[in-house]
Parts: structure tokens; sequence; C-alpha cells
């Protein structure tokens, strides 16, 4: 192994850059993201969906274009409560609704013939309100135990602390980022949070610690090696992965950007979701878990050195 | 240099086995030029392999989901919590047992109708591919059981008679041994008001048969052999034990112990269906051609390399869906598709590395080091995935855990293109290189 003692020299793009010494920079860009989240979380909430709140849903393919007025006044008339009423294009429309019966479905029917000649029932979700408290501690549960689970892995796998926490934060900063954006997106948008949103969150948090262990790992490598100290150590192991981690994000946000556009609109929001996770699980590895680390460790340091 | 050769041989025929299992079973071909003519349909014939006792029948279609291939997906909650422990079991599996038998009237194909509980809740969920007709379903489903006990009607009036004992008067029916015969037989416990009225049924009814109806369909007509006051019966004949445990289900159901109600319900028609597939497939072309494009783009031969693997990734992951079987659902096609994003990872990191090492070391040398030092970051990132996966698709069925549905469905396809991904990132593209790639053809 005579060959591993020269510096490994890095990739083309970005040689030798002192990326630790912008850290208020990343701190600040994470803040603002985070602040903005808060501030729409407190605003505005979480826009839940039907998995969550209970209600109905109804699609229907009509022979032509309707009005969403028209249609909303009209059941409305009948005595029914509409929600909201969303165009799908190519003349499908989504009717949000308190939970209804199957007989309140039917009058719904009758109603919108009168407005369309011809209906085509695409799908048809009634969720009792009983569903979602029960769906919102399992989800709980499942964060739970899937970020100790995630924190005792790395820990084991880094023997250290210092590594395990600073990861766990990365991946909590990601959590922060996703959820407030949603918040967001659900006020502007109407982005929902249902089912997938919650497994969009759990991929989440295993893309952030994916990404961070890579980082990582290039520092205990390097460890091993010589004793630069953590910063040297931190900043080289940022730019020797820093175009595999862009690389990689590429090619899955490739895929999430074919499905956001092209894969309809059940999972649209769940392909965005994944997307505002993946990057912002990219950008935490070096900008958030990295600098983290090297703070904690400079802080240990001064402790030490006053004793 | 053989033994890689050898290795991508292995590998060639391993991908044009899984091809054939995950094309689709029959592929017209007609091919027109000028006087040659020729059409045929390629048709893959199903496996049957019979050894000795051990049989194995597939025939490798791909199972969709409801969301996709269309269908009703109802949850009903029981009304448990008046009763303890023992007796709520019981309610609960005879509540499934009449749903059971209710579903397999509709002649669906692999209806599933399961039992979840959930913090003192006790759910049923019926699933029932290709129904959209929700009303009739629902109706069916949920309709209180109608247990009765009927006549046989006399030579003047011929036919059956029901009566006005109905499981309403049952209390209950379990099975035990007759202490004489040792055979089993069925206890039926009636109420007071039960009891009174099968006591005059038996003795009208002497020495002859008495039907048991469940929903207009005669269950078992034992025999009258004396007039039963006391409000018990016993059921005895030469029925085996699952048979008598069956028939106490069976008649327990009609009685059906608690009342349900329908507390979710998610109808997908064929045509939205087929209209996700459509939609999800073509993204996935899109995306996957831009992820090949990038690859060549980025590092030129290794990518082409790259994408050779990536293709067999699909049509491995492919195959292993259809021979599982995994039921594929609209999330589970979105996890498929991103583990496609992520299973080129593991070519990236070993290229990035590979960039540094042939700078310092012979390029074979280089190209080996590069797998070795990039396999802890590839097996410790991927471990972190898993663990999540692991705790969405909950294998082991914990209550506590989300147990059926979108997520589960997500994290299956997610997990298995993480394993198949591992595989062909390290075996597959490793041994492509080894092969196809010389150190003078690139240069260095």
């Amino acid at each position: 192994m005579l060959s591993s003692i020269n510096p490994v020299s890095s990739s083309v793009l970005f040689i030798n850059m002192n990326w630790l010494r912008y850290k208020k920079i990343y701190f600040l860009i994470s803040g603002i993201v985070i602040g903005l989240g808060i501030y729409s979380l407190l605003s505005w909430g979480l826009r839940l969906g039907l998995d969550f709140r209970g209600g109905t849903i109804l699609e229907y393919r009509f022979g032509k274009e309707i009005s969403a007025d028209i249609a909303k006044k009209a059941i409305e008339d009948a005595g029914i409560e509409v929600s909201s009423i969303q165009s799908l294009g190519d003349n499908t429309y989504l009717f949000k609704l308190p939970p209804v019966e199957v007989s309140d479905k039917n009058k719904i029917e009758n109603v919108l013939s009168r407005i369309s000649e011809t209906q085509e029932e695409l799908r048809y979700e009634t969720v009792g309100p009983s569903v979602g408290p029960e769906l919102v501690k399992k989800t709980i549960y499942a964060i739970i135990i899937a970020s100790v689970a995630i924190l005792i892995w790395v820990a084991i796998q880094f023997k250290s602390i210092k590594f395990g926490t600073s990861a766990i934060f990365a991946m909590f900063h990601d959590s922060f980022v996703l959820i407030g954006l949603f918040s967001f997106l659900g006020h502007f948008a109407g982005a929902e949070v249902d089912f997938l949103f919650v497994t969009a969150l759990l991929t989440t948090l295993s893309f952030s610690v994916h990404d961070t262990i890579v980082v990582y790992d290039r520092i205990r490598e390097s460890q091993k090696i010589s004793d630069g100290d953590l910063v040297g150590l931190a900043n080289r192991a940022i730019t020797e992965t820093m175009s595999r981690s862009l690389n990689n994000s590429f090619t899955i946000i490739f895929m999430l950007f074919a499905l956001m556009l092209l894969g309809g609109a059940t999972i649209k929001w769940f392909a965005v979701a994944l997307f505002i996770g993946t990057v912002s699980g990219t950008y935490s590895s070096p900008f958030v878990a990295v600098p983290l680390l090297v703070i904690w460790d400079q802080l240990a340091d001064k402790i030490k050195n006053r004793k | 240099m053989t033994t890689p050769l050898k290795k991508v041989l292995i590998i060639v025929l391993l991908t044009l086995l899984c091809l054939y299992i995950s094309l689709p079973k029959s592929i017209p071909v007609n091919l027109n030029f000028g006087p040659i003519n020729f059409n045929h349909r390629f048709e893959r014939s199903d496996l049957n392999l019979t050894l000795g006792k051990f049989s194995l029948k597939r025939n490798f279609d791909l199972v969709l989901g409801l969301d996709l291939a269309g269908g009703s997906h109802l949850v009903f909650e029981a009304q448990t919590q008046d009763l303890d422990q023992v007796d709520r079991e019981k309610a609960v599996n005879s509540v499934r047992a009449v749903i059971e038998r209710r579903v397999n009237l509709f002649g669906v194909s692999e209806p599933n109708v399961a039992v979840s509980s959930f913090e003192g809740k006790d759910r049923i969920i019926v699933e029932l591919p290709g129904i959209d007709d929700t009303q009739e379903a629902i109706g069916l489903i949920g309709k209180t059981a109608q247990l009765v006990f009927a006549e046989i009607g006399s030579e003047e009036v011929p036919g059956v008679t029901k009566t006005s004992l109905t499981g309403a008067g049952l209390k209950s029916a379990d099975v035990t041994f007759d202490q004489t015969t040792g055979k089993p037989v069925v206890l039926l416990e009636f109420n007071q008001e039960g009891g009174e009225l099968f006591a005059q049924l038996t003795e009208k009814n002497l020495g002859k048969p008495l039907p048991i109806m469940l929903d207009d369909e005669i269950i078992s007509a034992p025999l009258v052999q004396q007039t039963i006051t006391g409000g018990s019966a016993q059921i005895s004949g030469e029925f085996t034990l699952q048979e008598a445990q069956n028939l106490a289900i069976q008649l327990n159901a009609g009685a059906l112990p608690v009342p349900i109600s329908l507390i979710e319900q998610r109808t997908v028609g064929a045509t939205l269906g087929a209209d996700s597939v459509a939609k999800s497939v073509y993204a996935g072309l899109i995306g996957l051609s831009m992820v090949l494009l990038f690859m060549v783009l980025a590092y030129g031969k290794l990518g082409l390399i790259a994408d050779f693997a990536l293709i067999i990734f699909g049509i491995l992951t492919l195959s292993i869906y259809k021979l599982i079987p995994v039921v594929l659902t609209l999330p589970g096609i979105a996890g498929f598709l991103l583990s496609v994003g992520m299973a080129v990872d593991a070519n990236i990191l070993i290229f990035e590395r590979f960039k540094e090492e042939k700078l310092q070391r012979p390029f074979s040398d280089a190209l080996e080091v590069s797998f070795g030092r990039a396999w802890d970051s590839i097996r410790d990132a991927n471990i972190a995935t898993l663990v999540t996966a692991f705790v969405l698709a909950n294998p082991l069925d914990f209550s506590f855990l989300h147990t059926s549905g979108p997520v589960r469905g997500f994290a299956i396809t997610l997990s298995l293109g993480i394993f198949v991904s591992l595989f062909t990132g390290i075996v597959v593209s490793r041994n492509l290189l080894r092969a196809f790639i010389k150190p003078k053809a690139h240069g260095k």
C-alpha cells in the first residue's frame, strides 16, 4: 500500500476547495428554508389528504368539459356538501366531499348526468373519520423506529456518537425541509399530505443517511491513513465525493422528474416529495452533516484544552 | 482473461433467461418484405414442472394491484369493544368467515379477506379485483347474515319452509367431542327465546331432518332424534374435525356476533388503472433514457458499461417481480423507478473512485482497488435504505405499523431494487469492465 501515502488528487472540478470556510452560508441557507417552512406550518399548517382527514373523493370522466361552479351548485342544491371540484384535464374531474354514503353518491351521479350526457366513474374512495388518527400513530411509530435503527447503524458503523448524531441531525434537517416545503406547497399549490407523503418522508430519511455515509466513509478512510486535522480531512472528503453525489442525485432526479411531469395525478405529489427529499438529502450531507461534525469536534477540543 | 469472459457468458445467459420471463406472454411479429411475409405470434409456455411429489406451476404474468387493474378495497370495522379477548377473536374470525363466503359468491378471481387489529379496533379488509360496482359489493358483504332453521315440507307442500328460528336465537356454536363415540360434534347453544322455539321445532319434526340455512343455502340438515329442551343441542354426524369446525364457524358467522360497519372504501375503475400503467411506463422510459444518456456523457465508455448493467438490472428485477410474484401497485412502480435511479449509484461511486486511482496505479489494479474501496460505502449506505424499507414493508406484520396498501408496495419494490442493484452494480458491471475495458483503449 505504498502508493496510498500520496495525497489522493481529487476530481478535476473541485480542486482543493475549502468547503468548510463557508459554513455560515450553508447554515444560513438551511435556516432560511427551514424558517420558511416553520412560518408556513404555523400560519397554514399542513393540507391533510383523504387518508388522514377522512372524506370522499369521486373522479369522473365526462363526455365534454363541464363548469366546476355549475356542478358544485347543482350538487349542493341536492343537499350534499362539496368541498372542491378540480379539473384534471381530459374532461376528467375530481370531486372532494365530506364522507358520503352510497345513496348520496347515486344522487350526485343523477345530478351530474343532467349536466353532461355521459360519465364514467374512474375512482370512488371514502375514508371514515376513525382511520386518520390511527394512521398518524402508525406513522409516528414508523418514523421513530426507522430513525432509531439508522442512528444505531451509523453509530456502530463509525464507532462514534459524534458521527451518528451529526448524521441524524442532517436527517432531521431534511425531514423539516420536506415537511415545511410541503406546508408551503399545500397552501399555494394544493399539495396534500397523504399515505404517499409519509412514504416519501421515510424514504428521505434513508436517502439523507445514504449520502452522509458516503462522505463520512471517506473521512474515516483518510483518518486511517493520515493524521491530518479533521477540517482538512473533511474538506478533502467533500471534494472527493462531490461529483459522485451530484451525479447520483442527477440520475435519481431524472427519474423523479419524468414521474412528476408524466406519471399522472395520483403520484405527482409523491414524486415532488421524493424530489425535495433527494435534493435536500444531497445538500445536507456535505453542507450540514460535515460542518456539524467539524464544529462538534472543535468544541470538544476547546473544552479539552480548557481543562 | 478467460475467467471474466466466462462470467460474462454466465451473466448473458442469466439475462436471456430473465428476459424470456420478463417479456409479455405473447408477442405478435408481422414482417413484410415484398414477397416475404412473416406473421407469427411468439407464445411463452407456462412453467409446469413435476418431480415426484414436487410440482411447480407458474404462468409468469405480472400481478397488478387494485389501483392498476381496477377493483375495490373495502375496510369494515367490527364492533367488538364490549367483548373479552377470547370472544373477540372468535367474533372477528366468524365475521371474516361470513365475508369470505359471500365474497366467493361474486366469482371474483383471487379475492382477499384479511383481519387487522390495532389498539383495540378490529378491521376486516376485503380486496375485490375487477369489481367496480361497489354498491353491490358493499350491499352483499355488509348485509346482516341470515341464519334460519327450516322444516322439510310434507307431501302436500314439498320443499323447504323457513321457520321463525333464526341466527338471532343462537348464542354460540362450538366443536366438542362426543363422549361415547369420540367423534367431533357441533354443540349449539340457544338463548332463552331460541331454546323455546327449538324445543317446539324438534317436537314437531321428530325423526325428520332439520335443515339449517345460511343466506338461503343449506349448510347442514341434521336428523332430529329427540325433542330437545333446555336450550342446547348437538349436531353429530360422520364429519371430520375440520368439517365440524367449518360448520361451527359458519353457524357462528350466520349468528353474526357483532355488527360491522364500512369505514373505508377505495374503488378504482379499470380505465383509470390502465391509464396509470401507461403513464408510468411512459415516464419510466423517458427517465431511463435520460439516465442512460447521462451516464454515457459523464463517464464515456465506462458509462456505456454501466448502461448495460442498468438494462440487465431492469430485466432481472422485472423477472423477479414475476417469479415471487410481487403485486405491483402504482407506488410500487414509483419504487421501482426510484431504484433505477439509485441502481447506477454503485457504478458512479466506483467510477469516481477509479478516476482517482488510475492516476496512481496501473489500469487494471486501479479498477480492482476502486471496486474494493467503493464497496464499503455502497454496503453501508444501502443498508441504511434497507432498514427504512424494512420498517415500511413491515414483513413481520407488526400491528403497530402499516400492514397494507401503498406504503408496503413501495417498500417491497424499493428493497428488491436495492438487492438487485447491488448484484448488477458489483458483479455484473465489474465483470463487464474486466472483460471489455482495456487500458490502451482507454488511453491511460
